[in-house]
């Protein structure tokens, strides 16, 4: 968007100026970047029993990272992160960007009241989420089986929750029954503000709204749904509430639902005979913090700026 | 081809195009809709008649009774409101102030100020969390609301700061221009003409600020998990975590929390989508 720029010179109005940035400025500098900043300075000190916090250098990280017990616990969240993530980009955002497509054809009816209903769940606490379908899925109930049964796949129904196999891959799909609202509503936006002529050209001359959606409307809204897969970069990466609440901070069975957000949790609080440790716990962080970085800068650097080439 | 050939055609993509859009509207809404159906039947009515609506023969609330004997769930809602309408109401005046600013006068830095207050956009304040426990501690504000408060409005502040600066340069300029030759103070030309002016974008960083506040985990549980300062996600994590086997309780106290944020969607969702299609989010 072209902005015309501020127009005030701020000379004329110091203390108005001054007035309105400071309050909001020095809350988030309190409480925003001066808490990342300081996370990144504990993790690079220790305290030993009973004594002060001393400067270890990167001796945290070496622990996490290739300590044999830190490693094997902090390679096998990210990679279940990995995963968590991938399930999200190959079904989440295709679903997302298929609704929004049907969504934004011509002259359909009831638009407005599917787009409500079919959002409602992201509006949900995660952790009312998780309970929702904990329940579903459990096999004391049986409900979920039931369901199964009206498609004709009882046979398929499992304790699925409570395996290692699929525990991982079922809380995914949870989290993507609750998610899809996001891609849906952003990129449902991005459709809506294509201008009619761009579109109507091409059905004048006799192509389908598929045929016009998948060469005409997706590569124009291309940029969002790079933006779209950023946020549900960044949003995987910082997850924890769905795991905590569905298997607590132990991410059971046997690890096999631990993502970084519940290995951060346990490494900070500690949990069963394993103490808490802040330095530990400002490791992890920073190291969330390294991976989260590093996909937004990949997004900004090599992906956006390409994409704005490209629409040019 | 015939014209009534079109039609029958299109009649029939009509069809398939609803039927999608019916069946995914059935897969997000029913999960929700089986909950707190189930939340009105006895034990019995549950388990053997689980899609089945709540009857003369089943119909109980005896689980709602139990939540609300067994755990504080008025004052978790209490907490829960106060903490985010106070939230809103410091994030959007605080929010607006600094995003007209930025978009109003022209000084130093005002480019670097504007990207250094976006980096919360992209990057979350729980990886600060270690430091954000420890500032609280020395704070003194343990299990306390106002703990809450200033962080969530920390982590409201970069988007609402963004969306409404892009907002505010939509603001005509004569509008400003006629109040400053009339002599009007800075103060006073935001308080009386600008304020009212984003109204509408002011409702919608309301919702986006609103909901992930409301929904939170993460900081309840380590900033103020006890002390009867539980909000209510945090409130419906313990109780179910000690009532998991009482199906009536947990099947209630999910319902209670859901019903009122459908109750506050169904209200505001025109406003969200509003503002979203108004080009809020590029």
């Amino acid at each position: 968007m072209a902005h015309s720029g501020p127009m005030t010179d701020w000379r004329k109005a110091k203390l108005p100026v001054i007035a309105f940035l400071a309050p909001a400025t020095i809350i988030y500098t309190l409480f925003m970047i001066y808490p990342l900043l300081d996370s990144i300075r504990l993790s690079f000190y220790a305290t030993p029993s009973g004594g002060e916090a001393a400067f270890v250098g990167l001796d945290n990280y070496r622990t996490i990272l290739a300590d044999p017990d830190w490693a094997s616990v902090f390679w096998n969240s990210f990679w279940n992160n990995m995963k968590f993530f991938a399930v999200h980009m190959l079904v989440q955002n295709p679903i997302g960007i298929a609704l929004a497509g049907i969504l934004s054809l011509p002259q359909l009816r009831f638009r407005n009241t599917y787009r409500t209903m079919m959002i409602m769940p992201t509006m949900l606490s995660v952790v009312i989420v998780g309970f929702i379908w904990q329940l579903i899925l459990s096999p004391v109930w049986g409900v979920g089986a039931d369901l199964l049964d009206i498609v004709g796949l009882k046979s398929l129904f499992g304790p699925w929750l409570g395996k290692e196999a699929s525990a991982l891959i079922t809380l995914s799909f949870i989290s993507v029954w609750q998610w899809v609202g996001i891609p849906l509503m952003l990129i449902y936006a991005a459709l809506l503000a294509i201008p009619d002529d761009l579109v109507d050209a091409a059905v004048v001359d006799g192509a389908t709204h598929f045929e016009v959606f998948i060469h005409i409307k997706l590569p124009l809204v291309l940029p969002t749904v790079a933006m779209v897969s950023i946020l549900t970069f960044v949003g995987n990466f910082n997850a924890f509430d769905l795991i905590y609440a569905v298997k607590g901070a132990l991410a059971g069975p046997n690890f096999s639902t631990d993502i970084m957000g519940t290995l951060f949790y346990r490494t900070f609080f500690g949990y069963q005979l394993q103490l808490g440790n802040p330095h530990l716990g400002a490791t992890v962080a920073s190291l969330m913090f390294l991976i989260i970085l590093g996909g937004v800068l990949f997004y900004l650097f090599a992906i956006q700026r390409r994409l704005a080439r490209y629409q040019m | 081809m015939s014209f009534s050939n079109i039609r029958r055609e299109d009649a029939s993509r009509a069809v398939i195009v609803h039927a999608i859009l019916l069946t995914y509207t059935l897969v997000a809404l029913y999960p929700i809709f089986l909950i707190v159906i189930n939340a009105f039947k006895t034990r019995k009515g549950i388990f053997r008649d689980p899609m089945g609506l709540p009857n003369a023969e089943t119909f109980s609330i005896e689980g709602f009774t139990k939540v609300l004997a067994k755990s504080n769930f008025e004052l978790f809602f209490y907490n829960s409101f106060t903490v985010t309408i106070v939230t809103i109401v410091i994030v959007l005046l605080l929010a607006s102030m600094a995003a007209w600013a930025l978009s109003e006068y022209k000084f130093p830095g005002n480019t670097a100020l504007a990207l250094y207050l976006a980096i919360g956009i992209m990057v979350p304040i729980r990886l600060g969390s270690v430091s954000i426990l420890n500032l609280i501690v020395d704070l003194g504000l343990v299990n306390t609301l106002t703990a809450l408060v200033l962080v969530y409005v920390a982590q409201g502040l970069p988007l609402a700061i963004f969306i409404l600066t892009e907002f505010m340069h939509q603001i005509p300029k004569d509008l400003k221009e006629a109040a400053r030759c009339d002599g009007v103070g800075e103060f006073k030309i935001f308080f009386a003409i600008i304020l009212p002016l984003i109204r509408p974008a002011v409702a919608t960083v309301a919702v986006f600020t609103m909901i992930p506040i409301w929904n939170d985990l993460w900081f309840p549980l380590i900033l103020a998990p006890g002390d009867g300062k539980q909000t209510i996600t945090l409130g419906v994590q313990q109780f179910i975590g000690q009532y998991v086997t009482d199906w009536n309780a947990v099947l209630a106290s999910l319902s209670l929390a859901i019903i009122p944020i459908l109750i506050l969607y169904l209200i505001f969702s025109r406003q969200l989508i509003r503002g979203l299609t108004s080009g809020a989010v590029k």
